[in-house]
């Protein structure tokens, strides 16, 4: 065994390989050997609470709720990191600070975009 | 209690090679287990049947009650009911099966890997029971799936219940592994799927499986054909 304190990790590893492989060999061999597998068309089913699936499982998603990711990242995690930012601000260095300045541009550019169209509007 | 023959339910197979079960019985009162794959394979999974989490009438909630901790049916290996029949072996029809129901519940078993079991509860899973003269109501769910234990009951208790599952075990632990006494899901020819009946304007179509379902023939009428 290697004196490196974190060796045993290798251990943990090769265990947590060997376990999960020595599983799946022991049921390949059952299935080999004994146990025949037997699908088939109603087996195979798609599983929609025995009832059978209608439909194209391929559906479209509306597209139009990127607004809702922009306007959320802009009003709620932009928040979240302000908060921080305030407190912090007397003492943060010029690298921080620039970066903090370029994530509020890049949120604040999202902001103009959709007031700009009017998204903000209640309607 | 020493003296006295081990029970036929502790040791279900006869011992492998010239060894009795009395003298295996023997051994293991020396601290020597001989066992066998067979055997094995049959305890671990009558010790382990996940049954599949669905109600359909009162039974139900007794099924429910035997899983709470009153009566505990984790003491038998079998509390992990699964939402899914793909990771279930059991499938308790526990209740009322109406004609609209019984194509969702032929399909859940059909969906259900082998080996794969069916505990029909109560005397509506059994026969349609206080139903079975009306219209809507399938007459027994063995006319569509396989059923390995009946529980009879109006609904059975959580005892009954249990009592079942045991039954199950035992059924479950006497299974052989080869040879043409083999279980079901080792038989290559044996069929795994069932046909799904369709909601008709009447009833099922078809009204039973044929080749699983064998209505009792009526004397009298059988007398009057000669």
């Amino acid at each position: 065994m290697s004196d490196h304190p974190h060796a045993f990790l290798a251990l943990f590893l090769g265990v947590a390989l060997a376990f999960p492989l020595l599983m799946l060999a022991v049921a390949w061999l059952w299935v080999r050997f004994f146990q025949p597998a037997k699908p088939g068309p109603r087996k195979n089913a798609t599983y929609e609470c025995g009832l059978e699936s209608s439909g194209d499982p391929w559906i479209q998603f509306k597209a139009h709720y990127y607004l809702y990711a922009i306007l959320f990242l802009i009003f709620d995690v932009e928040v979240l990191f302000l908060l921080p930012f305030a407190v912090a601000f007397t003492g943060l260095p010029t690298g921080a600070m620039l970066t903090m300045l370029v994530f509020i541009l890049l949120l604040t550019e999202g902001l103009v975009w959709a007031w700009a169209r009017g998204h903000l509007e209640w309607k | 209690m020493s003296d006295a023959p081990p029970s036929p339910g502790h040791t279900p197979f006869p011992a492998a090679g010239n060894i009795s079960d009395a003298e295996r019985e023997d051994l293991r009162r020396h601290g020597i287990l001989l066992t066998s794959l067979e055997e094995l394979y049959g305890w671990g999974r009558s010790n382990s049947i996940w049954p599949l989490q669905f109600g359909l009438a009162c039974c139900a909630i007794e099924m429910i009650a035997a899983a709470t901790a009153r009566f505990d049916i984790a003491r038998f290996g079998a509390e992990i009911f699964r939402p899914s029949p793909r990771q279930a072996d059991l499938m308790i029809v526990s209740g009322t099966v109406t004609k609209k129901m019984a194509p969702q519940v032929v399909r859940l078993w059909n969906q259900m890997p082998e080996p794969k079991y069916c505990i029909a509860m109560g005397a509506c899973a059994i026969s349609g029971g206080p139903f079975k003269q009306g219209y809507n109501v399938l007459k027994g769910i063995d006319r569509f799936i396989p059923v390995d234990i009946y529980i009879p009951g109006c609904p059975p208790r959580p005892e009954a219940l249990l009592h079942g599952l045991t039954q199950l075990q035992e059924k479950i632990r006497a299974e052989r592994v080869s040879g043409p006494q083999a279980a079901r899901h080792l038989q290559p020819d044996a069929a795994s799927e069932f046909p799904v009946p369709d909601y008709g304007a009447h009833d099922l179509q078809p009204p039973s499986n044929p080749t699983l379902f064998k209505p009792p023939v009526n004397p009298r009428s059988e007398g009057l054909k000669d």
